[in-house]
């Protein structure tokens, strides 16, 4: 059991982030938030909270939503990670978060990409969840300026094919 | 030439006169039939995208090379002295590279010179002890512990209202009370008033405390270059936080450069310079490196502000026809330990109805707990409470319905100022609300408590009166790139309202270009000075600033394009993005060919914003009806739908208007049913450190809302007749809902938050 008594020794993990194989030392206390916003400069996944109460760092962890500040990065060891850069391609925005700009499901804008990828997992699995079945896949996600209404709208959308997705 | 004039300016329910200077002529108002292309037609925002991506930064997505973290150690007591303090054993700590406390800082004067940067004399459970510097936020955090730090501990006390007493622990020397006085006001005779009446009311109404939560905590990064700071901070006032950053450090203004393009929500909670931000700054010029300090959040409910609790009493007189004859009332807010502006609890009494007799009396008194903030409308959330849930009892007890009643009792002229208003449509406000959440199915309210049977529906209502005129000064350029592309300079925030976008429209409709082609820069001091955004001011101070800067820009247009075209400057017509000469509409020359042609040369414009009308009152007005469902068994509520129609002059962007409705709505919801911050009396510690504790809105309890405007520019207000909408939403909606439910079993729960257990014990239950 090499580094036990050393708990910040940085410990060589790989997984897949957005596609990409990453390597990357991490100390085994180190959170996967952190290391995707300061190892790898993935900023666009966002902490407001640190304890797993409000979904801004909502990652996909194998295509499923996580809390990325309730896991420990060394626990992504071998794991697929997608944030919310991985949905955008050379500035072309994925059909969810073209909904949530042209419903204006957004202000400060801060608790959004973690509302964007819970939703995003939500529909990767569901591709038509109900409106209750939205609510439910969004309720840890708080948002202060008061957008959930917004929010529903661009996912009624996505859920009703109105834009191919 | 510039003169400078005295003038009445209201900022967050307060008036204050202040010299304000004129440069020059404003432009003609944008009248009710001005035809308009852009503005008033709904527009995604503009930084929508940037900000979905995820690639919008905000200021704790930075990361400087050679980063270095802080972390602030904080009172565990309510009020106590600092006996000794040695940072010695966190100073050897691993990573660790600075510690900051009163032994190191001294002479930095803090909270209007109550206390200092470090004071020894700490107030709440929460205040700043030292502040350890390290490579890593882990490490800084994990040597908080090893700061030694010995404390005397003394009395203390968290309510405002036992604060007044006058054995109550002493806060600050000077004693609990802002000002030494309550703040009071009357006109007529009020005691000749009750005396005389058919009907009175009295109730008694208290709101909690109540946390703003912005999703970014606040956090600043302090970096130096060359004797010169950059300070990246989550602030709505980047003026504000340069003029007292460089005051605290003693440097010049001109030293001193702050930024925040994006920024995660305030609320009202960042307006100010904070202690971290300083804290930050020497710690940067000590260590020759960028700092950062980011609260977590747990430190945004005990230290990063709050809507301190009020405690109101307040009694309505009004004669048989439903006339107001008098109204008496009394208020007392908190301020936590250091808030030097008190909460103007009586603006709605003394202006929102038309009434003869007015006395008001509200105490702002200090407590040992966290600082109290502007939150958004501060002052009259609360004060909404108890004035528009009299009315309603007041209406129950006249038999009269209760929109009736405010339409006899509206008021068509400013009664504290006596003056006329600028402009005021609330009366189509009630009618366009009651239409649309279908007023005229409200039954009325049950004579006796409802304390079985099935759950029964309810309407309340609840109207609105707040500022949000904007004022000088603000002041924007404008730029021609060559390409015909636009850049808009402007030193305001967009802080989630959408400001950017409408700075955007207004731009664009002068010039006569698409959207696309303007880009509006803000969030920076290296541009033109604009105020904090806070008081709904941002699109009425900055935006005739704009339209101001983007007509002087098409004036260099026109005339550069009279000499092209070989015509007068007032035969050339600008058209979407294309001059043309008057009657001969082949020779034109579209404005990028003609910017093209100047190479670098560039057309561009300044703006200011012009002074507000003297002699006239400029307000916001609305009206937000509630319907709700109770179970009389178990004390839920269901709301239904909530209705808001607002009169906020002349909308810009429809979309983002029904945006802040939403939002000032549903923060209203938070507060009325289940929002409550708790500081334990006792230990004088908050309860609640996080989301965990502290019921935030969530998915599931949001309602149904329709929000309408009426959308009548302003006559007067300023060039574009706009008004602000930032506050105005949340005002009136815990009123209604609290009038909603008393409607639905017969019990008027006005001690907020409204909770099951609450109404089942004004039911009579256990």
């Amino acid at each position: 059991m090499p580094n036990d008594s050393m708990p910040d020794a940085p410990r060589a993990i790989a997984m897949t982030v957005n596609g990409r194989a990453e390597t990357l030392g991490v100390p085994a206390r180190r959170s996967l938030l952190h290391a995707l916003r300061e190892d790898l400069h993935l900023t666009g996944t966002k902490e407001g909270c640190g304890v797993g109460t409000c979904g801004a760092c909502t990652v996909l962890l194998d295509g499923r939503p996580v809390l990325s500040c309730l896991m420990l990065a060394v626990q992504a060891e071998g794991r697929a990670v997608d944030t919310v850069e991985s949905l955008s391609h050379d500035g072309a925005l994925a059909p969810v978060q073209d909904a949530f700009v042209r419903h204006d499901a957004l202000q400060c804008g801060f608790c959004t990409p973690g509302q964007i990828m819970a939703l995003e997992g939500l529909l990767r699995r569901t591709p038509r969840p109900s409106e209750e079945m939205v609510r439910r896949a969004l309720e840890g996600n708080v948002c202060r300026c008061g957008t959930q209404l917004r929010i529903q709208d661009a996912a009624r959308e996505l859920a009703g094919g109105g834009r191919s997705r | 030439m510039p003169k400078i004039v005295r003038q009445k300016i209201e900022f967050e329910g307060r008036v204050e006169e202040r010299e304000v200077v004129i440069e020059g002529d404003d432009l003609p108002i944008w009248a009710a039939d001005q035809p308009l292309r852009v503005v008033g037609t709904s527009v995604p925002r503009v930084d929508g995208a940037e900000r979905a991506a995820g690639a919008a930064q905000y200021t704790a997505d930075l990361y400087p090379a050679g980063l270095v973290f802080g972390a602030m150690l904080r009172s565990p007591h309510a009020h106590a002295k600092i006996r000794r303090l040695d940072a010695a054993r966190a100073e050897r700590a691993p990573g660790v590279r600075l510690v900051l406390s009163h032994l190191n800082t001294t002479g930095i004067p803090w909270y209007n010179g109550v206390s200092a940067l470090f004071g020894t004399e700490l107030r709440y459970a929460g205040e700043e002890v030292a502040a350890v510097f390290a490579d890593s936020a882990a490490a800084a955090r994990d040597a908080l512990d090893l700061v030694d730090v010995e404390y005397e501990v003394l009395p203390h006390v968290v309510d405002p209202e036992a604060a007044l007493a006058k054995d109550a622990p002493k806060v600050h020397a000077a004693g609990n009370v802002l000002g030494g006085a309550a703040e009071r006001y009357a006109r007529g005779d009020v005691e000749a008033g009750f005396s005389g009446a058919a009907a009175t009311v009295e109730l008694r109404a208290e709101t909690q405390d109540v946390l703003h939560h912005s999703m970014e905590t606040h956090g600043s990064i302090c970096e130096w270059s060359g004797g010169r700071l950059t300070i990246y901070d989550s602030t709505a006032h980047i003026f504000g936080v340069r003029r007292q950053v460089a005051a605290a450090l003693k440097v010049p203004l001109d030293h001193v450069r702050v930024v925040s393009r994006f920024m995660g929500g305030g609320f009202g909670s960042k307006n100010q310079a904070a202690k971290h931000t300083v804290l930050a700054a020497l710690a940067a010029r000590r260590l020759g490196r960028p700092v950062k300090i980011m609260f977590t959040r747990a430190e945004e409910s005990i230290a990063a502000g709050k809507r301190p609790r009020s405690a109101q009493r307040i009694r309505l007189a009004a004669s048989r026809a439903g006339r107001l004859v008098a109204i008496d009332y009394w208020g007392v807010s908190g301020l936590g330990a250091y808030r030097a502006v008190g909460s103007p609890l009586a603006g709605p009494a003394k202006e929102m109805y038309a009434c003869p007799n007015v006395r008001t009396e509200v105490w702002n008194v200090f407590t040992n707990t966290g600082p109290g903030a502007a939150f958004r409308a501060p002052g009259y959330v609360e004060g909404t409470v108890g004035l528009d849930c009299a009315m309603e009892a007041l209406a129950d007890r006249l038999g009269i319905d209760p929109l009736e009643l405010r339409l006899r009792n509206y008021a068509e002229g400013d009664q504290v100022l006596a003056r006329p208003y600028s402009s005021k449509f609330l009366r189509e406000a009630y009618k366009m609300a009651a239409d649309a959440a279908g007023w005229s199915r409200r039954a009325a309210t049950p004579a006796a408590p409802v304390r079985s049977g099935a759950p029964r529906r309810g309407f309340g209502m609840a109207s609105q009166i707040w500022g949000g005129a904007g004022s000088a000064p603000a002041y924007a350029e404008v730029r021609l790139n060559p390409d015909g592309t636009v850049d808009v300079r402007i030193g305001t925030h967009d802080i989630g309202t959408g400001a950017r976008t409408a700075l955007t429209q207004i731009a664009a409709e002068v010039l006569t270009l698409p959207i696309e082609k303007i880009t509006v820069l803000l969030g920076d001091t290296d541009f033109p000075y604009s105020p904090l955004s806070a008081g709904s001011q941002t699109i009425a101070s900055c935006g005739p600033a704009v339209r101001m800067a983007a007509e002087e820009a098409r004036r260099h247009l026109l005339d550069t394009a009279a000499s092209v075209l070989e015509a007068a400057p007032s035969d050339i017509r600008l058209e979407a993005g294309s001059m043309s000469v008057a009657g001969v509409p082949d020779r034109k020359i579209a404005v990028h060919e003609l910017t093209g042609r100047m190479n670098n040369f560039t057309i561009g414009g300044r703006g200011f914003r012009g002074a507000n009308p003297d002699g006239v009152t400029i307000r916001t007005w609305g009206v937000q009806i509630a319907e709700v469902e109770v179970d009389p068994e178990t004390g839920d509520v269901r709301i239904i739908k909530i209705t808001a129609c607002h009169d906020v002059g002349r909308v810009i962007n429809p979309m983002g208007y029904v945006s802040q409705i939403h939002g000032g709505v549903i923060q209203g919801i938070g507060m009325a049913l289940y929002e409550d911050h708790v500081t334990d009396p006792e230990s004088g510690t908050v309860m609640d450190l996080g989301f965990d504790t502290y019921a935030m809105p969530r998915q599931s309890m949001i309602p149904q809302i329709e929000a309408l405007a009426v959308g009548q520019p302003d006559p007067v207000s300023n060039n574009l007749g706009v008004k602000g909408v930032g506050e105005p939403p949340i005002i009136p909606t815990a009123a209604a809902l609290v009038n909603a439910i008393a409607n639905a079993v017969g019990v008027r729960v006005t001690s907020l938050p409204v909770t099951p257990a609450k109404i089942i014990r004004a039911l009579g239950g256990a």
